[in-house]
C-alpha cells in the first residue's frame, strides 16, 4: 500500500462522518408535528384501554380508599398523642385501645387495597401489553410488502420488541407508583389545608417553588433523555454489527478503527446520560430543599400557636409526618420520568405503524377459487413506484402449465412482474388475472394456495429441517416431508447431517451453506403444491451438482403446473417452454427457447455472452 | 457454554465476584468516597429534624418560651438546607464516578469481543453478547453508584437510629428492632423470588424477540406461502405465556410492597400503646415519643432497603460472572510472544502443507492433509461440491481460524509466526456473504485501510464494478448497511469485492466473489478482476466455470482433500468427479447450437 495523502472523509474529520448521509432522521421533528404526534398516541392509548373502562373505574375507587387508608395512620398518632396519652394519664385506657384499633384497622385495609390495586392494574396493563402486541403484531404482517421494503426489517422489529418492552417497562416500574404519588400527594395537600387551614397555607407556601423546578426539570429532561436513548442505539448499532460482521471486522484489521468508533460512541452516550442525571442531581435536591424549609416553617409557626393554645401537639405532630410523605413521593416521579418518555415517545411510534393502510389488502366480497388451473394473465398492466416507472405497459397470457423464462439486464422488470403475479403489489392500473379472476378479488387463502414464489434469499425460521419444510404445508408427515426433498434433490444431503430431518438449523439455517438452504426452501414450495410457482433468482446460490440436481427436481415439478422463472443463469432456461427478453419494462422478445437463440435478437446476444463466459 | 439459553437462572452469585469490580473502580475511588460520605452525613442530617421536633415540644413549647424557639428553627434550618446540599454533592460525585466506570467496563467488554477468535462469536448468540455490554454493564454502574454505597449508609444508619431508639426508651426499641429483622430476611426472599421472576420473564421477551424477527425477516417467505395465520399463532403463544410470567412476577411485587406497607404501620400502633403506657408511668416524656415516632420513619427506609440492596448485591455478582466470562474466554488465535514482522514479497508464496482441521467438539475433520503450493502471482481456484470445506479453506490463510493439524505459511513464515497486523494487510478475504456496516460506502470499503487514497477506493470500484455508488444520493458519503440506504445483493457482493482488492493485497481470497452477479457484469467484474490477479497470489472459491477460468490451476477439493490438481483443461478432460461438478454448462452449450 502507497501512502498518499489520505482521502477526505478519514483523519480528524473523518471522526464525524465515518456514519455517512442518510434520509433525514424521522425523529427530528417541527413542533406542530409533535403535537400531532402526541394526539395520534394518546388515540392510540385511548383505543387500547376502552375495554378496560370499567377496570379503570374500580382501580381508581381502590386507589381512593386505600389512600384514605392510608393516610389515617398519622392523624390517629395525632389524635392519640393529643386525646389517648393524657385520658390514659387520667386512668382511661379506652380511647388508646380504640384509636390502636382504628390504626391496625387502618393499616389491614390499606394493604389489602393495595395487593388488589396492585394486581389488578397488573392484570390490565399486561391485557393491554397483548393486545398491543397482537395487533402490531398482525398489522405488520398485513401490510404490503412495499412497506417492508421502504421501513426495513431493523425498525420493524424494534416496534415490535423494545418499543412495545419500553411500555412494559413503564407498566412494570412505575406506572402504578406514579399514579399513587401524583394521587397522594393531591389527597394530602387537600388533608393539610382540612387539618389545619392556616398551617396548611404555610405548607403550600412551598408551591409555587415546586411547580417552578418542576417545569425547569421537565422543559430540560425531555430534551435529555431523547438524547440518551439516541446515544445508546448507536452504541447497540455499533456492537450489533461488529458481532455480526466479525470476520469481516478481523480479516480486514478493523479492530483499532471500531475501538475508537466505539469509545466515541460510548462517551457521547456517558455525556448524555451524565446530563439527564445531572437534571436529576439538581431537582431531587431543590425538592428536598423546599421541603425542608417548608418543614422548619411549619415548625415555627406551629409551635407558637401551639404555645397560643391554638393547636394540639398531636396535630403538630400529624403535620409533620404528611409533609414527609408529601415530598418523598416527588423525587419518586423524577426517577420514573425517563420511563415515562421512552413510553411516549415508543407511543408514538407504534401509532405511526399502526396508521399505514395495508394497500395490498384481502377483498371485502372474494370470488372463489376452487381448483387453480393457473393460468395467468396481464392485462394492460402498468407499475411503478412513486419516483419511476417500471412497468409501462404488460400484456401477457401464460396459458396453464406453462414454464415461462424471464430473461433482461438487471433493472427491466423482471422482479416486478414476478411480484405482480405473486401480488405482493398491486398493478397502479390494469389487472392480474388468474383463470379469469383479478388476483385482488381472491382471498389470501386461495391466492396463496395457487401461487408460491421462491426468492434467491431462503429463508429458514429457526426449528429442525422437517418443521421447514412443513412450513409449506402445516400438517405433512413425515413421508410427505421426505417425499418433498427426493423430489426437489435435497433428500441426500438432509440424510446425511447428523440428525437427519430433525438437524435443527440454527439461527437463521447458519449451519447450512446457502446452497443448501436453497434446496430446503424447494422443498417447502414444492410440499405446498401450488398451480403457479414463481422462482425470482432461485437458483443463483446453488452450486452446479445442486442445481442440476434441482433442475432435475424442477422437470417433475413443473410438470403440470404454470412457472415463471427469472435467471441470470441461462443455463435455468433449458427446462422452459417460453422465453420472454425483457428491457425498461417491455417485453421486446417473446417465443421458443431455440428460436431465440437461433434468431439475431437480443436473447441470441445475451445467449452467446453466456456461452462466451463458459469453457 | 453453547447459545441455548441457560437453565433457570438463580441470581445467588457469589458475592466474592464483585471483587473483580475493583480495577474499574479504583481509577475513580476518590470520588466514590465523596458519594459515600456525602450519603452517610445526608442520612444523618436528616435524624436532626425529628430531634429538633422533640426539643421543640419538650422544650419551648412545654416551657412556653418562644425566645428558646429560635436557635432550635435555625439548626433545623441549617440542617435542612445541608441535607439538600450533601444530597447534590453524592448525586454530582456519583454521575461523575459511576458512568464513567461504566464507559470503561463497556468499552473493554467491546475491545476483548472484537478480539476474541471467530470460534467463539460462532458458539456465542450475538443477544446473549449485547446483553452482557448493555444490561450488565449497566447493573454494575447502579451498584457502584447506588447500592454499594447505600449499603453501606444504611448499615451504618441502622445502628445509629436504633441505638437512638433504645436510648430513648430501649423497651420500645428493642421491639422495634425485633419486628423489622425477620422483616428484613423476608424481603431478601422475596427479592429473589422477584430476581429469578424478572429473568424468567427477560428470557420469554427473547423467545419473542426472535419470534419477531424471524416473522419480519422472512416476510417474503410467510406472505409467498400464505402463513401469517400460523406465524400469528406461535407468536400468540409465546406472547400469552410471557403475560402469565409478568403476572406472576406482579403478584410477588404487590405481596412484597403490600408487607412494606403494613409494617410501618402496625409498628406505629405498637409505639404509640406502648409510648403512651411509657409517658403514663413516666419514663417517657411526650417530646420522646414524639422523636421516637419521627426516627422510626427516618428507620423504615434504610430497614426496608437492606433486602432489596442485599439482592441486588447477588444479582451484580452474577452480571460480573456473566462479563467475567467474556473477559477471561481465551484469546487463542493471537501474536505469539515475541512475534516480528517478517519480511514478505508481494506478491507472496502461499503454502498449504499438510493442513487439517477440525471444529471444537466435532469428531470428523473438515480438512485433513491439504497440500498446496500457490506460487507468487499465481491464482489458484478451489472447487469442490457442496460441505467439501472450500470456505473453512479460505479462513484459515487470515487467520479467522488456526489450522489444527499441519500449518500453513507465507513466503516460507508460519502464518502463526505472523503478527495478527500484518499478515492480515497482507492478506485480504471476500466472503461469501457480503457484509456491510451501517457506515458510509467509504468507510464500508476501506473498512480496515484508513489511509487509503481516493485513488486506490475509485481503482478498487473500477474493478469490482460498483461504480453505481457514485449514483447513490450522496456518492461514497451515502450510508448504507442496515441503518441506510439497501443494496441489491449484487451491489452488495460488488462492494465486498472492492474492499478486497482496495490497495491490492500481496494475498487475495476470495469466496465465490461473482455469484450473485448476472451475467453481463459477470463478464466486466472478471476482465477488470484479470489485472489484479496478474499481480497477486490469488485462492479462489468457484462454483462456475466462468469463475474457474480466472485461475491459473484449479484445485478439486472432496472429502476434505485435494484430490486432483491441474488447469481447467487438464481436470475436464480426465478427472470424471471434476466434470461432474462443472460440466453441466457445457453439456447445455452442446444442446444449444
Amino acid at each position: 500500500m502507497t501512502a498518499q495523502t489520505p482521502s477526505p472523509g478519514h483523519g480528524t474529520d473523518g471522526q464525524e462522518n465515518w456514519r455517512g448521509v442518510a434520509a433525514e432522521n424521522a425523529d427530528d421533528l417541527s413542533a406542530g408535528a409533535g403535537v400531532f404526534l402526541r394526539a395520534r398516541s394518546r388515540r392510540l392509548l385511548g383505543e387500547l384501554l376502552a375495554p378496560h373502562r370499567r377496570s379503570l373505574w374500580g382501580l381508581l375507587f381502590t386507589i381512593t380508599v386505600q389512600n384514605l387508608a392510608w393516610l389515617a395512620g398519622p392523624f390517629l398518632i395525632g389524635v392519640g398523642i393529643d386525646v389517648a396519652v393524657p385520658a390514659l394519664i387520667g386512668g382511661n385506657a379506652w380511647p388508646l385501645v380504640w384509636i390502636t384499633a382504628a390504626m391496625l384497622g387502618a393499616a389491614v385495609l390499606d394493604t389489602v387495597l393495595r395487593f388488589v390495586f396492585l394486581t389488578w392494574s397488573g392484570r390490565v396493563g399486561q391485557a393491554v401489553l397483548l393486545t398491543l402486541r397482537r395487533r402490531v403484531f398482525t398489522h405488520v404482517q398485513r401490510l404490503p410488502l412495499s412497506f417492508h421494503e421502504r421501513y426495513t426489517s431493523g425498525k420493524t422489529i424494534s416496534r415490535l420488541t423494545s418499543d412495545v418492552e419500553a411500555l412494559a417497562e413503564l407498566l412494570d416500574e412505575g406506572l402504578d407508583s406514579l399514579v399513587t404519588a401524583l394521587f397522594s400527594v393531591l389527597t394530602i395537600g387537600v388533608v393539610l389545608i382540612v387539618l389545619d387551614p392556616p398551617l396548611g397555607l404555610v405548607a403550600l407556601l412551598g408551591f409555587p417553588a415546586l411547580f417552578w423546578v418542576a417545569r425547569w426539570f421537565h422543559q430540560n429532561s425531555t430534551a435529555a433523555y431523547r438524547r440518551t436513548r439516541e446515544s445508546i442505539t448507536a452504541v447497540i448499532v455499533q456492537f450489533t454489527e461488529t458481532l455480526g460482521g466479525i470476520r469481516a471486522v478481523q480479516a480486514f484489521r478493523r479492530e483499532p478503527r471500531n475501538d475508537e468508533l466505539h469509545a466515541q460512541l460510548n462517551e457521547d452516550n456517558r455525556r448524555a446520560q451524565d446530563r439527564a442525571f445531572w437534571l436529576i442531581a439538581v431537582f431531587v435536591p431543590a425538592v428536598t430543599l423546599i421541603g425542608n424549609l417548608v418543614t422548619v416553617a411549619v415548625l415555627g409557626y406551629g409551635a407558637l400557636r401551639v404555645m397560643d393554645g391554638d393547636l394540639a401537639v398531636g396535630t403538630l405532630v400529624s403535620f409533620l409526618l404528611y409533609l414527609r410523605r408529601f415530598f418523598d413521593p416527588l423525587q419518586d416521579v423524577a426517577m420514573f420520568y425517563n420511563s415515562y418518555q421512552s413510553a411516549s415517545a415508543a407511543l408514538e411510534k407504534l401509532s405511526g405503524v399502526l396508521e399505514e393502510r395495508p394497500t395490498v389488502a384481502e377483498p371485502s366480497d372474494p370470488l372463489p377459487l376452487d381448483d387453480a388451473r393457473g393460468e395467468l394473465v396481464f392485462d394492460d398492466v402498468r407499475f411503478g413506484y412513486t419516483d419511476r416507472t417500471v412497468l409501462p405497459h404488460l400484456d401477457l397470457a401464460v396459458p396453464a402449465g406453462q414454464t415461462v423464462a424471464l430473461v433482461g439486464a438487471t433493472g427491466a422488470g423482471k422482479s416486478t412482474l414476478a411480484r405482480l403475479a405473486a401480488r405482493f403489489y398491486d398493478p397502479v392500473a390494469g389487472v392480474v388475472r388468474l383463470d379469469g379472476v383479478p388476483l385482488d378479488r381472491l382471498t389470501d387463502d386461495d391466492l396463496r394456495r395457487a401461487v408460491v414464489m421462491v426468492t434467491q434469499e431462503s429463508f429458514l425460521f429457526s426449528g429442525t429441517i422437517a418443521d421447514n419444510i412443513a412450513f409449506g404445508r402445516p400438517g405433512a408427515d413425515r413421508a410427505e416431508i421426505e417425499a418433498a426433498a427426493r423430489a426437489i434433490g435435497a433428500h441426500e444431503f438432509i440424510a446425511s447431517l447428523p440428525k437427519g430431518y430433525d438437524t435443527d438449523v440454527h439461527r437463521r439455517g447458519g449451519r447450512l451453506s446457502a446452497g443448501q438452504r436453497q434446496l430446503v426452501s424447494f422443498a417447502r414450495a414444492f410440499l405446498a403444491d401450488p398451480a403457479v410457482l414463481i422462482l425470482d433468482e432461485a437458483t443463483s446460490s446453488l452450486d452446479v451438482p445442486s442445481e442440476r440436481l434441482v433442475q432435475r427436481g424442477l422437470q417433475t415439478l413443473l410438470a403440470d403446473r404454470t412457472a415463471l422463472i427469472i435467471a441470470h443463469r441461462l443455463s435455468t432456461v433449458e427446462i422452459a417452454d417460453r422465453v420472454l427478453v425483457m428491457e425498461e419494462g417491455r417485453i421486446v422478445e417473446d417465443g421458443f427457447p431455440a428460436e431465440l437463440v437461433a434468431g439475431t435478437g437480443r436473447f441470441a446476444g445475451l445467449h452467446r455472452a453466456w456461452a462466451d463466459s463458459l469453457v | 457454554m453453547t447459545t441455548s439459553p441457560r437453565p433457570v437462572p438463580d441470581d445467588r452469585g457469589r458475592l466474592s465476584a464483585l471483587l473483580r469490580l475493583w480495577p474499574f473502580a479504583r481509577p475513580y475511588r476518590g470520588l466514590i468516597a465523596v458519594t459515600f460520605s456525602a450519603a452517610l452525613l445526608a442520612t444523618l442530617a436528616q435524624l436532626a429534624i425529628p430531634l429538633i421536633t422533640a426539643a421543640v415540644v419538650d422544650g419551648p413549647i412545654a416551657d412556653g418560651d418562644r425566645g428558646g424557639l429560635v436557635p432550635l428553627l435555625a439548626l433545623a434550618l441549617l440542617f435542612g438546607v445541608a441535607e439538600a446540599s450533601l444530597f447534590f454533592v453524592r448525586r454530582w460525585a456519583m454521575n461523575s464516578s459511576c458512568l464513567r466506570i461504566e464507559r470503561d467496563l463497556r468499552d473493554t467488554v467491546y475491545q476483548r469481543l472484537q478480539r476474541l477468535p471467530v470460534a467463539f462469536h460462532d458458539r456465542w448468540a450475538s443477544g446473549q453478547l449485547l446483553s452482557r455490554a448493555t444490561t450488565d454493564v449497566s447493573t454494575v454502574r447502579r451498584f457502584v453508584g447506588f447500592v454499594a454505597v447505600f449499603l453501606a449508609v444504611n448499615l451504618i444508619t441502622c445502628v445509629v437510629v436504633l441505638v437512638l431508639l433504645l436510648v430513648t426508651y430501649w423497651p420500645l426499641g428493642l421491639a422495634v428492632l425485633l419486628t423489622t429483622v425477620p422483616l428484613s430476611a423476608l424481603a431478601l426472599r422475596w427479592e429473589r423470588r422477584y430476581n429469578i421472576q424478572s429473568r424468567l420473564v427477560q428470557d420469554e421477551q427473547g423467545e419473542l424477540a426472535t419470534d419477531v424477527e424471524e416473522a419480519i425477516q422472512g416476510i417474503r417467505v410467510v406472505k409467498s406461502l400464505g402463513r401469517s395465520r400460523l406465524v400469528f399463532d406461535r407468536y400468540d403463544a409465546k406472547a400469552t405465556r410471557l403475560r402469565r410470567l409478568e403476572l406472576d412476577k406482579v403478584r410477588t411485587l404487590a405481596l412484597l410492597w403490600s408487607i412494606f406497607e403494613l409494617h410501618p404501620q402496625v409498628t406505629l400502633a405498637v409505639i404509640l400503646v406502648g409510648g403512651a403506657v411509657a409517658v403514663n408511668t413516666g419514663a417517657l416524656t411526650v417530646g420522646g415519643l414524639v422523636a421516637f415516632v419521627a426516627l422510626f420513619t427516618v428507620l423504615l427506609w434504610p430497614i426496608l432497603s437492606l433486602g432489596f440492596l442485599f439482592a441486588f448485591a447477588q444479582e451484580t455478582a452474577s452480571a460480573c460472572d456473566r462479563i467475567g466470562e467474556l473477559l477471561d474466554a481465551p484469546l487463542t488465535v493471537t501474536d505469539r510472544p515475541g512475534v516480528v514482522p517478517a519480511d514478505l514479497g508481494s506478491p507472496a508464496r502461499l503454502r498449504f502443507e499438510d493442513v487439517g482441521f477440525s471444529y471444537a467438539g466435532s469428531a470428523s475433520p473438515v480438512l485433513d492433509g491439504v497440500d498446496l503450493d500457490v506460487a507468487p502471482g499465481e491464482t489458484v481456484a478451489v472447487v469442490g461440491a457442496t460441505g467439501s470445506g472450500k470456505t473453512t479453506l479460505t479462513a484459515l490463510v487470515g487467520r479467522l481460524f488456526d489450522v489444527t493439524a499441519g500449518r500453513i505459511t507465507v513466503d516460507g513464515v508460519d502464518v502463526r509466526d505472523l503478527p495478527l497486523a500484518q499478515l492480515r494487510s497482507v492478506v485480504a478475504t471476500a466472503f461469501e456473504d457480503a457484509t456491510l456496516f451501517s457506515m458510509s460506502v467509504r468507510e464500508n470499503i476501506t473498512l480496515g485501510r484508513p489511509g487509503a487514497t481516493d485513488a486506490d477506493v475509485e481503482e478498487a470500484l473500477q474493478v469490482a464494478q460498483a461504480e453505481f455508488v457514485h449514483d447513490l444520493p450522496w456518492g461514497l458519503d451515502t450510508r448504507i448497511g442496515e441503518q441506510g440506504l439497501s443494496l441489491s445483493g449484487g451491489q452488495r457482493q460488488r462492494l465486498a469485492l472492492a474492499r478486497a482488492v482496495l490497495g491490492r493485497p500481496s494475498v487475495l481470497v476470495l469466496d465465490d466473489p461473482l455469484s450473485a452477479l448476472d451475467v453481463h457484469t459477470e463478464a466486466l467484474v472478471e476482465r477488470a478482476l484479470r489485472d489484479i490477479l496478474a499481480a497477486t497470489t490469488a485462492l479462489v472459491v468457484a462454483h462456475r466455470a466462468s469463475t474457474v477460468l480466472l485461475a491459473d490451476r484449479v484445485a478439486l477439493l472432496a472429502g476434505g482433500r485435494i484430490v486432483a490438481l491441474g488447469t481447467h483443461s487438464e481436470l475436464l478432460a480426465e478427472v470424471p468427479g471434476y466434470r461432474e461438478l462443472l460440466a453441466q454448462d457445457s453439456e447445455l452449450a452442446e444442446a444449444l447450437p
